[in-house]
């Protein structure tokens, strides 16, 4: 680090220090058995890839190697995707009525296997255990009891009578929810009568894998499901594929450049969630605490490895002090540690290369002139973190006001008036999510209808929920995940 | 002197752009002759650039603020007007369209006849879409969480090049529904017979649509339609007339620049020559260029 210049006064702790917890670990024994290697799951069976190349998927927590897994081939993409295309015909001319009860069964057996996949879930991702239990999890079910539902629906979701299917459906997504964004993505493919082919992140693969053992349980139709690990290759052959109908892509938003125009010119439907740097606005008569809890649950949450994170906290200058004091004051009560400890805030960052990431958007950030600021806290010796950080004195032009970090790193600006605040949060090119605080009603609906943003959440952050459609404006992408707005995505229509 | 009889010479209309309100010549100064379904020549078109292009992207940009944030009860009246509007000059659009296209006087005019009813169709749409396209969603928790539609900005249409009824009826099913949610546009207007075009533009200036919100530039698609899909201050793109101008390459081509700023895109159809423009137009237009914007707020005392 090239300079520390810490102006502000030292933040007292709370009184008495952070308060002392015994660690309460869960057992890793809880996510069942990890084998040492994994094929790919194609056809309702685990099949080893045609080629040799493996991965290897490590605790982020640890760096110990969970296990090794398959870089897809082209030769598996494409058996993957004649399975999926075989599975079609069946699937599609199910009645929706029983489609409908696989994806029940299988929201059921989430449930019933919920303490293993969170742990499980933890260990490949890094994510405190808090989260994958309390959100991760219980979405992941959430979103399959939803979507069956509609199964049987369709008639009535505003699309016409009928709608029909895509056919085989490509789907990409990130390491940050592993087993929620699979869940995002198959459970409205599958209730809309589409088979899909799932490409994991090369650095959280195992609990899509366990999810293919839920199919199996769940007696799903062999070929409905297929999933193909490996990195980014894997993912550009499975989108490339020209058996494929519909690609479905979460992620960094040059790949999804790249995937929109490698399908120009094809029939394929796409949608594609990607970046954000969204502004978290507090207003000089916000409720205080409440928006110090949002805006660290915005940017701390899940290590900042939140595409809707929200990255730039935009406060009214008369309340900058006030507000900072407090935030210091709470970031302070962080506990940074093992992810697997039932107290732990923050976890791991997910990987060598995102921690990188973070640490040259963090220098340049001071480089460039904006203050620095963590509270003492220590981190684990082996393993991959990244203290909770705040920037002060950033301007409009830094990058740390304009790049996505993707890590617990919170750029603070200020502003004056509304106007500013708007214009100030809408000079990105993402526009995926924003944050009100304030205690006038008529302010928030003013400042929401101006906000260029898929999902504005007004005196609470984070917020997900299946009934809820989320996506972004701009370059943040484009179609809906989340209730009936995102079955279109997986519909002729 | 009354013995002698003249033929009276007719006053021709020198067509021009459409571009922010205002009626300018292309800034290339240049022209390209427009002929009829014979070949005979019926007028000088403008031949517009790039330059024309970016101009009239400025002017849509400029006007979004405003017609977005028009009521949609107000966007109805203003489009019911163009309805009226082109009510009264049916029988010049009835031969423009006959020229263009080659059909019969009593198809051209049946061919305007629906495209004045197609604005009425979308008029009536401005203020029920929302009710359609957004909705409370019943999250698991104590909010308020409401979906509603919005705008996406600025539209770049190819405008149709073929089909039955391009010329005007077309031209009006695509920039109908995209003002009609408060969008703004700008529309390459179809090269072979772009003159129902530029005279719609005509009707829009006394139709009460704020200036901007519709931009017509005619000219090859080939120079136009690469800025509007390059262009960063354009949101989508509809490429409906893009393979009848230019062929599958050149759209897919225009499709690939779009990605670069992820525009949203509506695909040409395969067939463009085989579309209908008298077909039911339904509601996959006006959904195809709206954001859904979700907001939520805690419940609570």
């Amino acid at each position: 680090m090239a300079k520390k210049k810490n102006i502000e006064e030292p933040v007292a702790k709370p009184a008495g220090g952070l308060f002392a917890y015994a660690p309460a670990p869960e057992s890793p024994a809880a996510a069942g058995d990890i084998a040492t290697s994994y094929g790919h799951f194609i056809g309702g069976e685990f099949v080893d890839s045609s080629g040799s190349e493996a991965l290897k998927t490590v605790n982020p927590a640890t760096e110990q190697v969970l296990a090794e897994f398959a870089q897809g081939t082209d030769e598996d993409v494409e058996r993957a995707v004649a399975a999926a295309r075989k599975a079609f015909a069946d699937w599609s001319s199910l009645p929706g009525s029983e489609r409908a009860k696989y994806l029940f069964r299988i929201a059921r057996i989430i449930q019933e296997r919920s303490r293993e996949l969170a742990v499980l879930e933890s260990m490949d991702n890094g994510k405190p255990i808090r989260e994958t239990r309390d959100f991760d999890i219980p979405t992941v079910a959430a979103w399959f009891f939803y979507y069956a539902g509609w199964a049987d629906k369709l008639d009535y979701a505003g699309f016409g009578a009928n709608p029909r299917p895509l056919g085989v459906a490509g789907q990409v997504i990130p390491w940050n929810f592993p087993l929620m964004m699979l869940a995002w993505k198959i459970a409205p493919a599958l209730a809309t009568g589409n088979t899909v082919v799932l490409k994991p992140a090369e650095t959280t693969p195992l609990t899509a894998l366990r999810f293919a053992e839920i199919c199996r349980q769940a007696g799903l139709p062999k070929g409905v499901v297929n999933i193909v690990t490996g990195d980014g290759r894997t993912g550009a052959a499975l989108t490339a594929h020209p058996d494929v109908n519909k690609v479905a892509f979460t992620g960094s938003t040059p790949v999804g450049r790249a995937i929109a125009r490698q399908l120009a010119g094809s029939r394929k439907k796409l949608s594609l969630e990607l970046g954000g740097k969204a502004a978290n606005i507090v207003f000089d008569d916000a409720p205080i605490d409440q928006a110090v809890e949002g805006i660290v649950n915005g940017i701390f949450f899940n290590q900042g490895h939140v595409c809707c994170a929200g990255s730039r906290l935009l406060v009214q200058e008369s309340v900058q002090d006030e507000v900072l004091d407090a935030l210091k004051r709470r970031m302070a009560t962080l506990r940074v540690g093992d992810p697997l400890d039932k107290n732990t805030d923050i976890g791991a960052i997910n990987s060598a290369a995102q921690l990188a990431r973070i640490t040259e958007l963090t220098d340049a950030g001071e480089a460039e002139g904006a203050d620095r600021w963590s509270p003492e806290c220590e981190l684990p010796g082996t393993g991959f973190w990244f203290k909770p950080t705040l920037f002060t004195g950033v301007s409009q032009a830094h990058r740390i006001a304009q790049e996505e970090i993707f890590g617990p790193v919170l750029s603070v600006l200020t502003f004056r008036t509304p106007e500013e605040a708007v214009a100030k949060a809408n000079n990105t090119p993402y526009g995926l999510s924003a944050g009100i605080w304030t205690e006038k009603g008529s302010r928030i609906l003013w400042m929401a209808n101006r906000l260029k943003a898929g999902v504005v959440w007004a005196n609470t952050f984070n917020k997900f929920d299946p009934t809820s459609p989320f996506g972004g404006y701009k370059e943040s992408g484009y179609g809906r995940e989340g209730g009936r707005h995102g079955l279109e995505a997986y519909l002729d229509v | 002197m009354s013995d002698t009889t003249f033929a009276r010479l007719d006053v021709l209309k020198t067509y021009k752009l459409y571009v922010g309100g205002k009626f300018p010549r292309s800034e290339s100064g240049r022209v390209y002759e427009v002929t009829d379904s014979k070949g005979e020549w019926l007028a000088n078109a403008p031949l517009g650039t790039r330059k024309d292009a970016r101009d009239a992207v400025l002017a849509a940009r400029a006007a979004v603020k405003g017609w977005a944030g028009t009521t949609a009860y107000n966007r109805g009246q203003v489009l019911y007007r163009v309805a009226e509007m082109l009510q009264g000059r049916r029988e010049q659009f009835a031969a423009e369209v006959s020229l263009s296209e080659g059909v019969g006087p009593k198809k051209a005019a049946a061919l305007v006849d629906a495209a004045i009813d197609r604005w009425v169709w979308y008029a009536g749409w401005t203020d029920k879409v929302a009710q359609i396209a957004g909705g409370a969603n019943p999250v698991a928790g104590p909010y308020f969480n409401l979906s509603t539609p919005e705008p996406t900005g600025v539209v770049g249409i190819v405008a149709p090049q073929a089909g039955y009824g391009h010329s005007l009826l077309g031209l009006v099913s695509v920039i109908a529904p995209a003002i009609a949610t408060g969008n703004t546009v700008v529309v390459a207007a179809a090269a072979d017979a772009p003159l129902p075009a530029l005279s719609l533009g005509e009707v829009l200036a006394t139709s009460d649509v704020p200036g901007g919100v519709v931009n017509i530039i005619s000219g090859r698609t080939a120079d136009i339609a690469p800025t509007l899909a390059s262009h960063q201050d354009v949101n989508a793109l509809d490429l409906t007339g893009a393979i009848a101008a230019d062929g599958p390459g050149a759209a897919a081509a225009l499709e690939a620049a779009a990605a670069d700023t992820l525009k949203r895109v509506v695909r040409p159809e395969l067939d463009p020559f085989a579309q209908d423009w008298t077909n039911a137009p339904g509601t996959d237009r006006l959904l195809s260029f709206l954001e859904t914007k979700t907001v939520w707020h805690p419940m609570g005392i």
